[in-house]
């Protein structure tokens, strides 16, 4: 604890304009809420959230293709454990029984081999630290020559992401970044030089209390000398180039698209589809996917949460209509959401 | 009837997470057994091929992501001291 | 007894269930009362004693599991309910509901350990019931109790008595009985070693009372874990309660478990261990009692939002609400 204590006064003796720095990654998100750090921080410096959370902008219409999918008694759907409970609707992917929870992407092979009279899809969601495994599972498939798995993409990449809330932040109100220490484990602190355009300072992180706090100070004393720079902190893990046989392979299974975030909307070249090579295990295309437009529901604000715009305790219906238990968006039940985390460890 | 899943499974897993664990063993086919301080498992190493025995290394989902640093290693209190008293 | 496995003729009351309860039930668990096999059973020299009465149902699959079984379980629960309210447990009341085709001898397994269990606990089983659905009907084996004890004069412990000042103890490591359901049903891949803390702490409990009267509250830490019990004693007792997390101890192989699914330990079960609020007179007694792996976590504070919160490792504080939702389902 006297490790955070020096950071502390550290930060105190140099801050003095009041700063929001926002911290992208949804596993910052938890790791912030969990630790407290804001009950140590001094009052000028505030802590907000960005649109780091995969499952949180997986639009409800994708989430409502998979519970069709669900409906079928040929497809077995295998998914990571947060996407049971998000909700589309009055619906949840939990109340269907073929749906599996799975720890790793290569699981879902293991339940093609086990059921050959099914189809396997496995929901695609991530950003860069997920994409690789799901391309190395794709490409384990093609190797196995295995029919009966496919993938419903939906993943995306962080950047385009970054670049519309930095875009719309001419009032300068986000002064610094935390930027995710896991996707920087796969694609380097290199890849998010292009934020020095907009004049702005971003820290590369780790997630233990101490990691956050001098990743703070870091952001602050950039702030503070009105200088910018885009600064590995992470430097026992992330690397300036990343992991290139994960980039590699992310690259040859995926190209760049356009993609709905929800609350969001379309953000360009923001998503990953699968390329023709391995079109074979591209869902949507092997089943003729339609993705419906579903508006989210009616007071439900995680879009401007997911964009730094608003906190979860300006939403009416934070707490009250919408719960863990009872989740109106995504942002409530998901494991990273910023609501959830909120409600969860929120004095 | 309560009816568990033909395959591992988990009731809730988070995504994101990614865990810093040693390698302890090299296997066939692309995989490696990791300590995570109390727990062993089996992952995959297709995405850093060169893990070695010994090695300190990020796990997620299921894979190995990257290798991390002795020194980050240790900064993750309790888990590597015990790792270590092996 | 012929048949390896029941039948729905055991349940119906005739020859082939009397057989089996006197030949196995009874010979295991005689003590003068139970194998009279009355409708009722009939308890003498009650002592002139407030009674504390507590009933429980089981249902945890898989019925054996690292480290216990129902049968060990549903005795554990059971006194150790009792003791929460400083009661010695006297005489349980044992049900149970047996799905058609059970094995034979995973009843024996589970009567076997109702039997050891009860010993060291100190407590007769003094009546029973045995019904069986068809199967599909049930999960195995199903068990209800219903227990009642003596509480001495000058005790009184509840969820609502916990005062302003009272340090909360917990008597050892926390989220081994839920991991250990994990891995006892195949969902962790993970090589560790791991046993449900699952014991009877009501001698233990009986020791710390003949030290001292003043404890105020005793809860076990079941379903949803430390947080979710001390939220309910902030709720009844109208107070707030601060933790300290350095101090919780927590298991490696339950802490790495946590750590790569994302679990938070706080809110996993235990059925072996006591959270203890008590004046800060009475913590040597405690700590005595319970020994070395019992810890200090916490104090009672005053505080009309009722609100549970923890000071973190890194020094920031944070709440710690009730359980939302379910992290794992059957697990007792």
């Amino acid at each position: 604890m006297s490790k955070i204590e020096d950071i502390k006064n550290d930060i105190m003796r140099i801050s003095k304009k009041d700063i929001c720095i926002m911290e992208v990654c949804g596993t910052h998100t938890m790791s912030i809420a969990r630790t407290g750090i804001r009950s140590i921080l001094p009052q000028n410096i505030k802590i907000i959230s960005g649109p780091g959370c995969p499952v949180c902008v997986t639009p409800s219409g994708e989430i409502h293709a998979a519970m069709q999918l669900a409906k079928n008694d040929k497809f077995m759907i295998a998914t990571f454990g947060d996407m049971l409970k998000v909700p589309s609707g009055d619906d949840f992917l939990q109340n269907y029984k073929n749906v599996k929870v799975i720890y790793s992407p290569l699981d879902s092979l293991k339940l093609a081999k086990q059921n050959p009279d099914k189809e396997i899809i496995f929901l695609g969601i991530g950003f860069e630290t997920t994409a690789p495994l799901i391309a190395s599972t794709i490409k384990t498939a093609d190797h196995n020559k295995l029919n009966n798995f496919s993938v419903l993409c939906m993943h995306k990449i962080v950047p385009p992401a970054i670049e519309i809330i930095l875009k719309n932040n001419t009032d300068k109100k986000v002064g610094g970044l935390i930027l995710p220490g896991h996707v920087s484990a796969i694609t380097g602190r290199k890849y998010f030089d292009f934020i020095k355009k907009y004049k702005i300072s971003g820290v590369v992180s780790g997630f233990e209390a101490t990691d956050i706090m001098s990743t703070i100070c870091l952001l602050v004393k950039f702030y503070e000398s009105d200088k910018f720079d885009i600064v590995n902190n992470y430097k026992g893990v992330v690397s300036e180039h990343g992991n290139k046989i994960a980039l590699d392979m992310m690259n040859e299974v995926f190209d760049i698209q356009d993609s709905q975030w929800r609350g969001i909307g379309l953000i360009k070249g923001s998503g990953l589809t699968i390329r023709n090579k391995y079109k074979k295990y591209d869902a949507a295309d092997k089943f003729n996917i339609v993705i419906e437009n579903i508006p989210d529901p009616k007071g439900c604000r995680c879009g401007e949460v997911l964009m730094a715009k608003t906190t979860p305790k300006d939403c009416t219906l934070f707490g009250k209509a919408c719960t863990p238990s009872n989740p109106v968006g995504p942002c409530m039940v998901s494991s990273e959401g910023t609501c959830a985390a909120f409600y969860k460890y929120d004095l | 009837m309560l009816v568990f899943p033909l395959v591992r499974v988990f009731y809730e897993v988070i995504m994101c997470l990614a865990v810093p664990v040693k390698v302890i063993e090299l296997m066939m086919d692309n995989r490696v057994k990791v300590d995570a301080g109390g727990a062993t498992l089996e992952v995959s190493n297709m995405l850093m091929p060169n893990t070695k025995l010994g090695d300190y290394v990020l796990v997620h989902a299921g894979f190995v992501i990257e290798k991390i640093s002795e020194e980050e290693a240790k900064d993750n209190i309790g888990l590597w001291s015990e790792i270590n008293q092996k | 007894m012929n048949s390896k496995h029941i039948t729905m003729n055991f349940g119906s009351g005739g020859r082939e269930m009397h057989q089996f309860i006197n030949s196995y039930i009874v010979e295991k668990l005689k003590n003068g009362v139970l194998e009279k096999l009355d409708d009722a059973a009939v308890l003498n020299n009650f002592p002139n004693k407030r009674i504390a009465m507590t009933t429980d149902s089981y249902v945890v699959s898989p019925i054996f599991f690292e480290g216990g079984d129902i049968g060990k379980l549903c005795i554990c629960g059971t006194v150790n309910d009792l003791a929460t309210s400083g009661a010695k447990p006297y005489a349980i009341s044992l049900a149970f509901i047996l799905e058609e085709g059970v094995n034979i001898e995973s009843l024996r397994k589970i009567i076997d350990s109702i039997s050891d269990t009860a010993n060291e606990a100190g407590v007769k089983i003094v009546t029973g019931d045995t019904k069986v659905v068809e199967k599909g009907k049930g999960d195995l084996i199903y068990i209800n109790t219903c227990g009642i004890g003596f509480i001495d004069e000058g005790i009184d412990i509840s969820t609502h008595n916990a005062k302003t000042g009272d340090l909360v103890i917990i008597t050892g490591p926390i989220g081994n009985h839920e991991v250990a359901m994990m891995k006892s049903r195949g969902m962790i891949d993970f090589d560790i070693k791991i046993k449900s803390d699952v014991a009877p702490l009501n001698k233990k409990i009986e020791m710390l009372l003949s030290n001292t009267k003043t404890i105020h509250t005793i809860k076990d830490p079941t379903r949803g874990g430390l947080a979710s019990a001390l939220n309910e004693i902030c709720e009844h007792s109208n107070c707030g309660i601060r933790l300290i997390e350095e101090n919780i101890s927590i298991d490696r192989g339950v802490q790495a478990v946590c750590d790569l699914v994302g679990f938070d330990p706080l809110y996993l079960a235990n059925e072996g261990k006591f959270m203890i609020i008590c004046p800060k007179s009475d913590q040597k007694h405690v700590l005595e009692v319970f020994g070395p792996f019992s810890k200090v976590i916490g104090e009672v504070f005053e505080d009309e939002k009722k609100k549970l919160t923890i000071l973190t490792k890194s020094g920031g504080v944070r709440k710690l609400g009730m359980l939302e939702t379910v992290q794992l389902p059957r697990i007792c």
